[in-house]
């Protein structure tokens, strides 16, 4: 079977870079899959996490917005930031999560978008560290493309 | 003539210096080669936006996006990249230099941000108009870093207060060579690049999203890419300007020695002949 090229990768670095029967990210527009031979397109990336499945390992990633590139064989991830599940510093996004709410609490999503981001982004590092260890239980639902 | 205790005391000294020189050589070195690697980190980054973004022009989208836009240029803003700390030889000068001929050549005022100590200082003191400066980044910046500068950059020509968005760094060519240069950032100039698919690709949720998420990562990847660069710069430009204090060191050094030697030897001349004197003056 075909294969896709993942490639991930942020302004500091490459993330990510290996073959992957299919890839699941959080468009702008809501979850999109991708599977080998998909229609070239291109979107912008929400807050979230990025399944990348080959073989029947599945490997989960933290990203913070970017954009997303899917060409037949090939799905380009530019993220403003990401992370793999092993390297995501549980006890700071704790802290980040913390902090955020207390923010919000005070002055409302209204008042400080950042901190609504900022929980947003924390509360999803936290989901895919642990994600990460859960894998051996069944994969979540499909969704769809 | 110096004494020989004074020439003495300043070999001491230019030795003294030298150790610091050698040391500053030997930091930057390594400094660099990390600094370079940096830079090839952030390649693949810039590679891939640049691509999407070559891709993306070719199609004659029917949205097209103001930063595409040339407009007549009746303001303009620019992105000065400097080093936080000297001693870099000609680094920031030429930099500094660079910029301010940009800015007097232009005929239309020109607002200026800042990224770096030196660059902040000069603009400051030319009384030049300063609107944002990032400083004190260190040897390993992220994105979050610079990102706060740029963003005020590119307001500028969001809210028509500059037409046109350049920025001046020193390129790294080589460990014995960077240059300054000038590059345009807005109005962006579509990047060439090879056709990857020849079918048409499809735009979530519409074209006019997809240009506003990536025009302004592409902007904000080159100038993370222009600090990293000249950050390499910075490095390798010390590096040469401390093995060349080094080696000056080492030939005062060398000066300074021989003089004190022929002021030694002098005195012990002088010295023999006053015992052979006084024994002559004693026979007599």
């Amino acid at each position: 079977m075909a294969k896709l090229q993942v490639e991930m990768v942020t302004a500091e670095g490459r993330v990510l870079s290996q073959e992957a029967d299919f890839v699941k990210a959080p468009g702008l527009d809501g979850e999109l899959g991708v599977l080998p031979r998909h229609i070239p397109l291109m979107t912008p990336l929400r807050t979230g996490e990025v399944l990348v499945r080959n073989d029947g390992n599945e490997e989960y990633l933290f990203v913070a917005g970017g954009f997303l590139e899917v060409l037949p064989d090939k799905v380009v991830i530019l993220a403003d930031a990401a992370e793999r599940a092993e390297d995501i510093d549980e006890q700071r996004a704790e802290e980040a999560r913390r902090r955020a709410q207390q923010i919000l609490e005070q002055k409302g999503e209204v008042e400080s978008p950042e901190a609504a981001a900022a929980l947003e982004r924390a509360m999803f590092r936290l989901r895919v560290a642990e994600l990460r260890k859960r894998r051996r239980q069944p994969p979540p639902p499909q969704p769809g493309g | 003539m110096a004494s020989l205790r004074d020439i003495r005391r300043r070999i001491r000294s230019v030795q003294n210096t030298r150790k610091i020189t050698k040391a500053m050589e030997l930091v930057a070195a390594a400094k660099m080669r990390r600094a370079q690697q940096r830079v090839a980190a952030a390649r693949p980054y810039a590679d891939e936006i640049t691509s999407v973004m070559a891709e993306l022009m070719r199609r004659n989208l029917e949205y097209t996006h103001p930063y595409l836009e040339m407009r007549e240029v009746r303001r303009r803003a620019l992105i000065l990249v400097t080093s936080d700390r000297g001693l870099a030889g000609a680094l920031n000068a030429n930099n500094i230099r660079v910029a301010v001929r940009e800015m007097n050549s232009a005929g239309v005022p020109v607002a200026v941000v800042t990224i770096g100590r030196k660059g902040r200082d000069m603009m400051r003191r030319l009384r030049k108009d300063l609107i944002a400066e990032v400083s004190q980044l260190g040897d390993a910046p992220t994105m979050g870093d610079v990102l706060p500068a740029i963003r005020v950059a590119i307001e500028q020509y969001e809210s028509g207060d500059a037409d046109q968005l350049d920025m001046v760094y020193a390129r790294f060519i080589s460990a014995g060579r960077q240059e300054a240069v000038v590059g345009r950032l807005l109005p962006v100039e579509p990047p060439e690049g090879a056709e990857k698919v020849a079918a048409d690709f499809l735009y979530e949720p519409e074209p006019k999203d997809v240009l506003d998420a990536l025009l302004p990562r592409y902007i904000e990847a080159q100038v993370y890419r222009a600090v990293l660069e000249n950050l390499a710069s910075e490095q390798a430009a010390r590096m040469v300007a401390m093995r060349n204090a080094s080696d000056n060191a080492e030939e005062l050094i060398g000066d300074l020695t021989l003089t004190a030697n022929k002021v030694r030897q002098a005195t012990i001349t002088t010295e023999l002949m006053e015992i052979v004197g006084g024994a002559a003056a004693l026979e007599g």
